[in-house]
């Protein structure tokens, strides 16, 4: 197979799965996807959201950073307290640029003090890890690992189904990390995923990768969700895409991420700034904010897509929508975008220019749909 | 009664000097779950090729220009509360509009099922 550039699309390991599954394949981010299985975008939303929905997500990099003094040296790039980040850990941060554009979001897991294993979108992985082998190479081993496969199983019964497959998974709160038989399979499992759900991502040898997605498929509950629905949940879920909602012109605070910063990094922290892009973005903090992220749920039925230009009752243009789509859980057409902070209050009436009309669309807050991540109950 | 087809999927169906309009089944399955579908005001005059509706689903946006000219007689209410009639029934209730037209040349100058067919073929 080929894409528009001549160039080979890559595939993961269970392509033939999903092909005999009936998905439609797209390229994306430099791989053949599924789409969507033959149930559609929307049943496979509203599965995920009542049920359990499988995802093969990996096309994600994945890169091993490990060294001494590991944690210090990556607090020069990564905006995240990594000094204090506990064993086990998931942290979702981002890769910076020196103006505090966003180079990508990531997952971080701290599995040792001196080693974190990232987990970056497809697209910006050859560029992140020139960034990091650039800044750091010296100082720390950088490395891309591949031979793996990452599931996501997502929604209100993936504990259960976990729990029938040997784990149980109540002590294992949202944003943990844990290595442990799934149908005697040795597998990498964090409490984690980007669809606003409770959930996992399952980390597995490529060569294991057939076995447990059969092992998972068995229980009736999990079907195969494509990156349609992927889209459309996280969406949902107010979560954003880098490319998006994120590139390297937008800084945090545009984006609506500034809250990746931990609290020891900001201006008022122990250990203010020293990561790159800092300086930019500590400016930007004591000034009255430019631009917002903002959810809107156009008037109508029609749909308000990615890029539709939003202007004010005059007609000035105050924005775009960064990610526009159709909301399966509220049946209604929803937007993320980003906009003029002066125009971005909740309830605000702004316009989005559609096939040459003006549409209304009100600000509301997100998420649309709200999280519904795992915590340990207290008296476990 | 007899149905055409065009090179953009859509099929038109003849009946005396009335036209029903719909998109075909192949077209419905290349746009996916339909969640809205804006059809075009009745008695409007439309020309060959002006915009006759959006067929919007969840992953694109499919505008349908009118395979031939007429009037607008009639639109398919039903697709304002069920739009995913198209995705079911795409050659049958799932139709869009139909245009009374005196004059059939532009119909029959339309692929027949046949050509269609073979059309689809080399698509694929």
């Amino acid at each position: 197979m080929e894409n528009n550039f001549g160039t080979e699309h890559k595939k993961t390991t269970l392509h033939s799965r999903h092909v005999k599954a009936g998905a439609k394949m797209i390229p994306f981010a430099g791989y053949k996807m599924p789409v969507s299985y033959p149930s559609g975008i929307i049943q496979e939303h509203q599965h995920t959201r009542k049920h359990a929905g499988l995802f093969d997500v990996s096309h994600m990099g994945n890169i091993l950073i490990e060294g001494e003094y590991c944690a210090e040296h990556m607090e020069s790039l990564l905006p995240t307290d990594m000094i204090n980040f506990p064993l086990n850990h998931l942290r979702y941060s981002l890769l910076l640029n020196k103006q505090g554009g966003i180079i990508d979001d990531l997952i971080v897991i701290r599995t040792n003090p001196q080693k974190f294993i990232l987990t970056v979108n497809a697209a910006c992985l050859e560029k992140d890890l020139e960034h990091f082998t650039h800044h750091l190479g010296n100082q720390l081993n950088i490395s891309k690992v591949s031979g793996k496969t990452l599931l996501a199983l997502q929604g209100p019964e993936s504990a259960s189904v976990m729990h029938r497959l040997g784990q149980d998974t109540s002590d294992m709160g949202f944003m943990t990390y844990q290595k442990m038989n799934l149908a005697d399979i040795t597998c990498s499992v964090s409490r984690s995923g980007y669809t606003g759900e409770d959930g996992f991502e399952i980390s597995v040898e490529d060569c294991f990768a057939d076995q447990l997605a059969s092992s998972l498929l068995a229980d009736e509950r999990v079907k195969w969700i494509g990156i349609g629905a992927r889209d459309s949940l996280r969406m949902e879920a107010g979560l954003n895409l880098y490319g998006q909602e994120m590139n390297e012109s937008l800084t945090p605070l545009d984006a609506g991420v500034f809250w990746t910063i931990s609290k020891s990094r900001r201006p008022d922290g122990e250990r203010p700034g020293g990561f790159l892009g800092f300086e930019s973005i500590f400016d930007a903090v004591s000034k009255p904010q430019k631009k917002r992220l903002v959810g809107l749920v156009p008037e109508g039925r029609s749909l308000v897509r990615t890029g539709t230009i939003l202007t004010d009752a005059v007609d000035t243009r105050i924005g775009y929508v960064t990610s526009g789509g159709y909301s399966a859980s509220l049946a209604h057409p929803i937007c993320l975008a980003i906009i003029d902070s002066e125009h971005a209050a909740i309830g605000n009436t702004i316009y989005a220019n559609v096939r040459d009309s003006h549409r209304a669309a009100t600000v509301c807050s997100l998420p649309f749909v709200k999280h519904r991540y795992y915590r340990v109950p207290d008296n476990l | 009664m007899k149905t055409r087809y065009t090179e953009e999927h859509e099929w038109v169906t003849k009946n005396d000097d009335i036209f029903t309009i719909g998109i075909t089944d192949y077209a419905q399955d290349q746009l996916g779950d339909i969640v809205y579908v804006q059809l075009p005001q009745t008695d409007s005059e439309i020309n060959k090729g002006d915009d006759l509706s959006v067929i919007e689903s969840v992953k694109a946006a499919g505008e349908v220009k009118s395979p031939i000219s007429g009037v607008v007689l009639e639109v398919n209410e039903e697709l304002d509360g069920e739009p995913e009639l198209v995705n079911e029934s795409a050659e049958d209730s799932g139709w869009l509009c139909k245009i009374k037209c005196i004059n059939d040349s532009e119909f029959n100058a339309l692929m027949d099922a046949h050509q269609y067919q073979a059309f689809l073929r080399k698509l694929s």
